[in-house]
């Protein structure tokens, strides 16, 4: 019933069709129908595939053939060879570099795809408010062997093997974390979730819970066996209800089978979880603070030692693990430590999600292995920068973390390296920059963010982040001295090695990362007054162009403080002391004389 | 709903949902089954997936096409919610971008009635273990 025998598809990605591949589409359509071929042959374009360096790509289908740097001068080829005689185009072929074998030990045909989904494994593929469809991809099967076939201290020793590191952003070994619960003696302990997700741009914990929060259940009860903990709490903010919402039915599906609650698996293993609100305050991510705010006490975080792992919430040792991490546990039980440990790089095992975000043209999620370069998930996966514009800048790790640049480009993600490249993996979220972004409206933009959500309790934070966000909008507006520049850099070091918490520890980060890639940027704003992303309005100048104005008075009648000055049909000029920058000459303008600098 | 006690009880599940998805496919006219998701995230629902959602599932009925259309969580692809999958039996699924009612309808007409592939497919990027 098919009407159509063979379909070419062109991807329609921003950077294929900037070469050529409309007109590729257009020769092609052409050329078929040249050869009698257009009703059963069908041209369709498709989003980006993520292969942008081998672009223009068209894909032929039935047979799954790519060809890559296509011109449209190959139209003619492609048909008369592949599509009227069955011969594939040998010179336009994709082929698959010999030594590229897959983690997964078989050898793909076909596009070696960038991205691995271990963490994301059922997100898209199963109907998230159905148990059923979790356990028919192997849902609660690991769960099921660690109550029935290992001991704690053997599962513990699979989750070190593995290799696992807290995905939140810390970084720490996982396994080695619930060997220190498991070894504290309690008659209560806690396992916990931490799903508050506190860092703007970040979407990956809220779509592991969205679609599959079965994943996340699973793991917290294997948890609770490994370290001895009967009762699971997941902290989620408030703001993610669709989150809270299949979590619930998931928990309730969970309890009906008897997956939690009393006995599982007839194991003697008891374990149940609730839901626990939090209400928006990004320092509540925090294990203390949120241990706090989960007892009904202000969320404000305390002094480490001692440690949640032996005196947590209520007192008693608790576990607190991010919702991606949780996601992976079912995983290295059911396929084995020593395969998680094969992806990744020797000290950053397995694969990281990232929540892209920015002036990229793929805007999503993404889960790559560690070691994939910041290279391919900018230019390939994420499909370029929009609109064409120059790469300036990505921020990883949100408020807390920093700014990498074009020589950073090469730099194989993992937790190391970008500690080393003055920024930090964080829990994900990736921020695109280009060419219009100032430098020091972003990192003032975060510190404004930080000095919202300081809890006040040190007084590095507390006065010391305000006092950076003041100088730094002095800077954006025009009045910052040189003196203010070194005020930054001390006082950034300072804060961060006298802050209570991570969220002071981490604040300055965005400015002394700016300020070590883009010092000049910095130096313009404060010596020559100038904001080269022309972003800052308080170094911008209002100025009438003589050439283009006709002199008709209107921006000087409109002007609310008389700065423009010019006599009747003469050209008119603006007086930059009195000037407040309104843009109402701007806007009267009709020969669009006023310009902005 | 009976307990899940021990592993046999597991995979019975899992052989039971197979088997029901196998016979959907299989016991009725190959040409007839299709089998929809609709990324069902936030992101999704905020673009107007719930729209297409209830669109295809009306619509489907109404044109007398069996299918069955499901959510599901992010696909991850944000730049071009809402996303549907659309797998036809005996194919490989392939996934829809920007898929309003308009879009909907055309995907109804054109690919699940007659195979045509139409513009504004997202090639899937990944790979699932």
């Amino acid at each position: 019933m098919a009407k159509y025998r063979m379909h070419l598809l062109i991807c329609g990605g921003t950077t294929c069709r900037s070469s050529e591949s409309e007109s590729i589409r257009n020769a092609l359509e052409e050329s078929l129908e040249r050869n009698g071929l257009e009703n059963e042959v069908k041209v369709v374009s498709t989003g980006c595939f993520g292969f942008c360096d081998k672009g223009p790509i068209v894909k032929v289908i039935p047979g799954n053939t790519f060809y890559i740097h296509v011109k449209p001068e190959d139209a003619e080829e492609i048909v008369k060879e592949h599509v009227l005689n069955g011969r594939r185009v040998e010179r336009l072929l994709y082929l698959e570099p010999e030594k590229e074998l897959l983690a997964t030990g078989s050898k793909e045909i076909g596009f070696q795809k960038k991205q691995i989904r271990i963490a994301l494994r059922n997100c898209g593929f199963i109907d998230p408010e159905n148990i059923d469809e979790y356990i028919a991809r192997d849902g609660y099967v690991a769960l099921c062997r660690c109550l029935t076939e290992y001991t704690p201290q053997q599962v513990i020793e699979m989750i070190k093997k593995s290799g696992l590191r807290g995905r939140g952003g810390g970084g720490f070994p996982t396994g080695l974390k619930w060997e220190i619960t498991a070894k504290v003696k309690s008659d209560q302990k806690y396992v916990i979730c931490n799903a508050d997700e506190g860092d703007p741009g970040a979407f990956m914990d809220r779509s592991i819970l969205e679609g599959d929060p079965h994943s996340v259940i699973e793991a917290m009860a294997i948890n609770g066996y490994c370290t001895g903990a009967s009762k699971g709490l997941v902290y989620i903010r408030a703001e993610y209800p669709m989150a809270i919402k299949r979590l619930r039915i998931a928990i309730n599906q969970a309890k009906e089978y008897g997956l939690l609650g009393k006995n599982i698996f007839n194991s003697g293993f008891d374990f149940d979880i609730e839901l626990r609100y939090g209400a928006g305050a990004f320092v509540c991510g925090e294990e203390t603070a949120l241990i706090h705010s989960m007892e009904g006490k202000r969320g404000e975080p305390t002094f480490k030692p001692p440690f949640p792992s032996e005196h947590g919430f209520l007192g008693k040792p608790s576990n607190v693990n991010n919702v991606e991490t949780y996601a992976n546990i079912p995983v290295i039980i059911n396929k084995g430590p020593e395969w998680f440990a094969s992806i990744g790089t020797e000290k950053s095992k397995g694969t990281k999600v990232f929540a892209l975000a920015g002036k990229i043209n793929n805007v999503g999620l993404i889960e790559v292995p560690m070691g994939t370069t910041l290279r391919d998930v900018i230019f390939k996966i994420g499909g370029g920068i929009r609109g064409g514009k120059g790469f300036k800048a990505v921020q990883t790790g949100g408020p807390s973390g920093g700014c990498l640049t074009t020589r950073h480009l090469d730099t194989p993600i993992d937790y190391d390296n970008l500690l080393a490249a003055g920024s930090m993996m964080g829990s994900g979220g990736m921020i695109v920059m280009d060419e219009d972004d100032c430098m020091v409206s972003i990192a003032k933009f975060y510190l404004g963010f930080t000095v919202d959500e300081s809890c006040g309790k040190c007084s590095p934070c507390r006065i010391g982040n305000k006092r950076l966000y003041e100088i730094l909008d002095k800077i954006t507006k025009g009045e910052g001295t040189t003196e203010d520049l070194a005020k930054l850099k001390n006082l950034s070091e300072v804060i961060k090695d006298t802050s209570l918490c991570g969220l002071g520890q981490t604040s300055p980060n965005p400015v002394l990362s700016t300020l070590d890639n883009f010092w000049d940027e910095y130096v313009e704003h404060v010596i020559d007054k100038k904001c080269r992303a022309s972003s800052c309005k308080g170094l911008m100048k209002y100025v009438i162009d003589p050439e283009a104005c006709t002199g008709c008075t209107a921006c000087a009648r409109a002007c609310p403080v008389n700065a423009i000055s010019g006599e009747r049909k003469g050209p008119h000029t603006i007086n930059q002391e009195i000037c407040i920058k309104c843009g109402t000459c701007m806007e009267k303008c009709k020969f669009n004389a006023v310009l902005l600098q | 709903m009976s307990q899940i006690k021990s592993f046999e009880d597991l995979r019975k599940i899992k052989e039971d949902f197979g088997k029901r998805i196998q016979f959907r496919e299989k016991s009725f006219d190959p040409s007839k089954v299709v089998q929809i998701k609709v990324g069902f995230g936030t992101s999704g629902i905020a673009s107007g997936a719930k729209e297409v959602m209830t669109f295809l599932r009306d619509e489907l009925e109404k044109r007398n096409i069996e299918a069955v259309v499901t959510q599901t969580g992010d696909m991850g692809y944000s730049y071009a919610e809402p996303t549907i999958e659309v797998k036809l039996p005996g194919q490989e699924p392939i996934v829809f971008g920007k898929v309003n009612v308009r879009k909907a309808d055309e995907i109804i007409e054109r690919y699940i009635k007659n195979g045509e592939l139409i513009d504004g497919i997202i090639p899937v990027n990944y790979h699932t273990i």
